[in-house]
């Protein structure tokens, strides 16, 4: 689909008879519908897993949901903004194994945790900076770069590390894994999450930078003619993407007190899963901070009911699947049902001679 | 797809006359290159892997390569009728591990199933899916990319369901079905023959053939397609329904050629077929490529795998060097379009 008939398409900037663009009230009513449904369907799931099994609602559940789904949750933050802009970074869980191996090899290698730490960072930093400059620069699809980077990464995490597993960090980081922060039933991943998404929600729904990157989605030559460097804010969101993918991979690490090259295998398809359920469009200009926070709360909720309930977690992939297809579905209805009934009306009427 | 990025190089202008001649003649040319080029790196890596490792180049060591590829060569083609029309299947490693599974419980209760049978279901299953993701695309206008990452997540739920900790094992394949996947002639395995043929068949229809064009000028520019009268819903629709009965296909030579089936039988299949693809010089926005190309990828990257292995470097570098070959080749071909623009755009300078 081309930008221009996306743009014919979408009622939300669909201008009005005096040619103003109503953009802002349509806009924001279009996403209300979606996000009513999410919040309908987080409290559906909550009603069904306190149904189906006591210890749903009980404190120590709350924080495996958190702990569960979030370095996803925080990887699909930097992501909601590239898609936003009409690309992608499917490079995300690979970047995750590459800095749970170098925080490993360098822990191996008798860094201070910290160091090793700050080294998977930067790697992240720097893997990111590669997706941007083969995107802005090269102006190559950002869908093969990233398939092509998702492979390296993996690729390189692989020659480093081998087959080893590394062990041993300090118990008091591992314990992110096993503890919540004090006081609190909240997972350290998820308390991280929820304090990020409030930046980024802030960032990208009331700054001019947000307002850049809905730009740049909507019309990216527009955009560009309006003065935003298009390029410039794409690439610092790839390098965003690659130190925030980074620190998902210590938290990571730390959460199984182990180091793989393998760590978070096919992760990418679920982070992609939430930032498409949360609302935004992969054609991009389109989606909400509040709604991707909302799909990651119904996805937790859901995957620990049917955990309690003994359902096979390959099976649970039948409700992603599902759930997918109604975030794509459900906005376009009201649409596809205009279409329809032009058509009707268009069979009825006596054709011109 | 994503809607905006850079904007896919631009098709050449239909000009008039004489002037359409010599770009014409060389954007063939650049194509045909792209695909010599291809063979051309095949046959270098195969020489040096051979001057370091005899071996290599003997007759098993050649079959094991070309079984090894014959299935991502065929998900590739599906792939590419539907990656023309500017849409992307993720769900055709999903479809395989089910179409696999299910042939393989039906031969484990029912052992004198004819092998017909067997080619029916499968691909049957494989349609199925293919049906349902193109018209979910296509009557509801919903990106492609959404609605496979769906199918694929659906289809591997469906296929645990029915697996349910289960296996298919070899015991229960019969020996005559596993004689496709793993009997030879010259060293040349009748499974790579088979495949072949059908991406023989589709790189002629894609060649020659009307409605096959379309997928072409579809993925060009959808609007202008439909404008000029080809019905746009129809052929993509089209293309997802090959590409998913290609990997139902896909899954019954699976379990002619392995006979053991678990659950996660083809999962990260689509990665490694889009990789091929996109190697094998097809455009990722739609509009051109061939599927000679991505069976050529896919041989390629295989080959690439297997000199690894047999010039003892670690297996542990496979998957670094597919990636910064996939990466160099979507680097070539950005490139290479960018030169093809110039010239055409200083041939129709000249002809004016």
């Amino acid at each position: 689909m081309s930008p221009v008939d996306q743009l014919e398409q979408d009622p939300a900037v669909a201008p009005t008879p005096d040619g103003a663009v109503r953009a802002p009230r349509r806009g924001w009513g279009a996403l209300m519908r979606w996000e009513t449904v999410l919040l309908a369907l987080l409290l559906a799931s909550i009603f069904y897993g306190s149904q189906v099994s006591e210890h749903f609602l009980s404190k120590s559940n709350f924080f495996f949901i958190g702990l569960n789904v979030g370095e996803i949750a925080i990887m699909a933050l930097p992501l909601t903004l590239i898609v936003i802009t009409g690309e992608i970074d499917l490079s995300v869980a690979s970047m995750l194994g590459l800095s749970s191996t170098l925080v490993g090899l360098l822990f191996r290698e008798g860094w201070p945790i910290w160091a090793a730490v700050a080294g998977a960072l930067v790697a992240g930093l720097l893997g990111g900076m590669l997706n941007g400059v083969l995107v802005t620069r090269l102006g190559l699809p950002s869908i093969a770069v990233t398939i092509g980077t998702l492979t390296l990464f993996r690729g390189i995490a692989e020659i480093l590390l081998k087959s080893d597993s590394v062990t041993g960090f300090p118990i008091g980081l591992t314990n992110v894994g096993i503890l919540p922060v004090p006081h609190t039933q909240l997972a350290y991943s998820v308390t991280i999450f929820l304090a990020m998404a409030v930046v980024y929600g802030v960032v990208l729904h009331a700054t001019p930078i947000g307002r850049k990157v809905f730009a740049i989605g909507l019309q990216e030559e527009a955009a560009f003619f309006a003065g935003v460097r298009v390029q410039r804010v794409k690439f610092w969101l790839y390098a965003l993407s690659g130190l925030v993918c980074a620190f998902a991979g210590v938290l990571w690490t730390f959460r199984f007190a182990t180091s793989r090259y393998d760590a978070g295998t096919g992760l990418e398809l679920n982070v992609v899963a939430i930032v498409l359920l949360g609302g935004v469009s992969i054609f991009g200009g389109r989606g909400s901070i509040v709604g991707v926070v909302l799909a990651t709360a119904v996805m937790g909720c859901l995957q620990e009911a049917f955990t309690l309930i003994n359902v096979d977690p390959q099976v649970q992939n039948i409700i992603t699947g599902v759930l997918l297809l109604l975030s794509v579905l459900v906005p376009n209805l009201p649409e596809f049902v205009r279409r329809g009934r032009r058509a009707l009306a268009r069979r009825r009427q006596p054709r011109p001679t | 797809m994503t809607a905006v990025g850079p904007a896919p190089a631009p098709a050449p202008a239909p000009a008039s006359g004489a002037a359409t001649e010599a770009p014409r003649r060389m954007l063939e040319r650049v194509s045909r290159a792209r695909e010599l080029g291809i063979v051309a790196a095949i046959v270098i890596v195969f020489l040096v892997t051979t001057g370091k490792n005899s071996a290599f180049a003997h007759g098993e060591s050649v079959q094991q390569l070309l079984a090894g590829t014959c299935l991502i060569a065929l998900l590739g083609a599906g792939e590419t009728l539907v990656i023309v029309t500017r849409n992307v299947d993720l769900s055709v490693g999903s479809v395989l591990g089910l179409s696999a599974y299910v042939v393989g419980d039906l031969f484990a209760h029912h052992q004198e199933m004819p092998q017909v049978a067997a080619y029916g279901v499968g691909i049957g299953i494989g349609l199925v899916c293919g049906a349902v993701n193109g018209l979910v695309t296509t009557v509801f206008r919903v990106p492609s990319l959404v609605v496979t990452l769906a199918a694929l997540y659906v289809v591997r739920g469906i296929d645990a369901l029915i697996v349910n900790g289960k296996q298919v094992d070899p015991a229960s394949i019969p020996h005559g079905f596993q004689e496709l996947g793993s009997a030879a002639v010259f060293h040349i395995p009748w499974l790579a023959v088979f495949v072949a043929v059908i991406i023989g068949v589709i790189g002629y229809a894609m060649r020659s053939f009307r409605p096959a064009r379309d997928l072409y000028a579809i993925g060009s520019n959808p609007d202008a397609a439909a404008l000029a009268g080809i019905p746009t819903g129809r052929r993509v629709f089209t293309a997802f329904l090959i590409s998913g009965g290609l990997a139902g296909l896909g899954g019954v030579l699976f379990l002619s050629e392995f006979a053991t089936v678990a659950s996660t039988a083809g999962s990260g299949y689509e990665f490694l077929v889009i990789a091929a693809v996109v190697v094998g010089g097809v455009a990722i926005f739609g509009g051109s490529g061939t599927v000679l190309g991505a069976a050529l990828g896919a041989l390629l990257l295989n080959t690439i795998n297997q000199a690894l292995v047999a010039a003892q470097v670690s297996a542990f570098w496979n998957q670094a060097i597919a990636g910064f070959l996939l990466l160099a080749a979507i680097a070539f071909d950005r490139f290479l379009a960018l030169r093809v623009n110039r010239a055409l755009r200083s041939a129709e300078r000249g002809a004016s």
